[in-house]
């Protein structure tokens, strides 16, 4: 599982690292850093909130 | 509680939100969406913003990828109405004739945009709700008008004005009330508003009403309430939505403005409701709301289907801190939390002069609101101090 961010869709609203903060972080820069990006299996669902809930549809999995 | 199966009707964002979060529960029944609409759930904010700009395709817009639809095992009924409902035999009515038998129901049939009347079918006046719509805007701009009035400066019309802007089109901006957004974000901030539209060179007409709009088949000019006539090819009316519950009359369930859930979203013995259509009270802010935001429609959708799986002991209470964004020029207006034109109001971080800032509203000593342009990182972290329940003077304290 690999973690794919669109940087030109995402606009830094941290809403990702407010659901798995150990994959996310939007740093004082104001710029989204992936900290772990082929996270395992036991963040899927975590992950596919993250999806869901990217109001920019930023984030896709890629398997 | 176990159901043998849930039927939601509204296929978009929030009926599909609640269909993906059912199968994350492991609910494994069939699960059917009914939707009015003849195209795969799609996405609306675009359609005010880069759809209608002319840089996205339609394939953008998607909601889901057919793959995880398929893994899902959702069945859809696009292109379906449900006409009525019987809470009594449980009874769904279609208008293709058909009737289904449910037993968990979730509904989530969103809103429709408010008209104006006598307007409905004169060429080049239209609304913004749909992908057809915003094809038919789209068009509309396309085709270079002479200028566009849009009738309406809330943020669907604030939007649209801006993406025509940006399209080099004149725009005229006309707004009942003070200042632009102004229901929502209050005077003061719906001044800064307004000077970001006129800086990018919109005309902005403020405190004045749409008499009438003229034309023959066409729209040919726009009649305001202090006696200026408009000349205008296009005109878009974004005067507000009206939720979709006329289906629901007679159903058995409580409708008044929006159907009428309890706290947890239900509205009756396994009929929950979600997004836009739903009515409930949020007790972290010990009010009844609606709320019309993209973020609510998700969160809800989860909510509402979760509990059509849980019993009434195990419910819990839905209290989100509603949060919008609004995009409009390179600003990032975005809104966390429940504020009042009389909230006292603070600006935290950066200036009003730049355009950067983060703003923070109390009432009666307790944090309730924060208002962020171009300071999406700062809305989130201090929407989470709301969510909190910290006080006024904790949040400006608040090292973020
Ligand atoms: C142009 C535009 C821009 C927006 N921009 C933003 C933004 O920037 N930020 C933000 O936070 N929010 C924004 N929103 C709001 C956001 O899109 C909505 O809050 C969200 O779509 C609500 O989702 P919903 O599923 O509750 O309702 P809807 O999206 O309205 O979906 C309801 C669905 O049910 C269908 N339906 C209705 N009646 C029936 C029936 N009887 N039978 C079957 N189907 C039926 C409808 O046709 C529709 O497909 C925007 C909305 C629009 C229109
Ligand atoms: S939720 Fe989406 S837009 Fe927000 S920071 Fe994460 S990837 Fe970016």
């Amino acid at each position: 599982m690999k973690i794919v961010v669109d940087f030109d869709l995402c606009e830094s609203n941290a809403i990702c690292m407010q659901i798995a903060p150990d994959l996310f972080e939007v740093r004082d820069d104001d710029f989204l850093y992936v900290l772990n990006e082929e996270p395992g299996e036991d963040r899927r669902e975590a992950l596919e909130e993250c999806v869901q809930r990217c109001p920019k549809q930023a984030i896709t999995i890629a398997e | 509680m176990t159901r043998s199966s849930i039927t939601i009707v509204g296929a978009s964002l929030a009926g599909l939100r609640a269909a993906e979060s059912l199968r994350r529960q492991e609910f494994d029944g069939p699960i059917t969406l009914i939707g009015d609409e003849p195209h795969a759930p799609y996405d609306r904010p675009p359609l005010s913003k880069q759809f209608l700009a002319g840089d996205w395709d339609e394939e953008k817009l998607a909601l889901t990828k057919p793959e995880k639809l398929a893994d899902h095992d959702l069945t859809f009924r696009l292109g379906t109405r449900a006409t009525a409902f019987d809470l009594a035999t449980r009874r769904l009515s279609l208008d293709d004739g058909d009737s289904l038998e449910v037993d968990g129901l979730l509904i989530a049939t969103g809103a429709r945009c408010r008209t104006l009347p006598g307007t409905e079918d004169m060429e080049g006046v239209f609304v913004l709700r749909g992908l057809d719509d915003s094809l038919a805007i789209r068009a509309a701009l396309d085709a270079g008008p002479s200028r566009v009035v849009v009738v309406g400066a809330g943020f669907i019309g604030a939007e649209v004005a801006a993406t025509a802007r940006e399209r080099g089109l004149d725009v005229t901006l006309v707004e009942a009330l003070p200042q632009p957004l102004g229901r929502v974000l209050g005077d003061e901030m719906g001044a800064v508003c307004a000077d970001v539209h006129r800086e990018h060179g919109v005309d902005l007409r403020v405190g004045v009403g749409v008499d009438a709009i003229e034309g023959d088949d066409r729209v040919e000019r726009v009649r305001l309430s202090d006696g200026s006539v408009i000349d205008a090819d296009a005109v878009v009316v974004g005067i507000g939505v009206i939720p979709n519950t006329e289906w629901l009359e007679g159903s058995g369930l409580e409708i008044d403005n929006g159907i009428v859930c309890d706290a947890t979203c239900l509205a009756a013995p396994g009929v929950t409701a979600a997004g836009d259509v739903a009515r409930w009270p949020n007790h972290r802010f010990d009010e009844f709301m609606r709320v019309e935001h993209w973020d609510n429609a998700v969160e809800q959708g989860g909510h509402a289907a979760k509990r059509l799986l849980q019993s009434d002991d195990e419910a819990e209470p839905f209290m989100p801190v509603p949060w919008f964004w609004s995009d409009q020029y390179d600003r990032k207006i975005q809104l966390a939390g429940r504020i009042r034109p009389d909230d006292d109001m603070q600006i935290v971080t950066g200036s009003v002069e730049e355009r950067r800032f983060a703003a923070l509203y109390g009432r009666a000593g307790k944090f309730v609101g924060v208002l962020g342009f171009n300071r999406p990182r700062h809305v989130m972290q201090y929407k989470t101090l709301i969510q909190q329940g910290v006080s006024y003077d904790e949040a400006l304290a608040a090292e973020i």
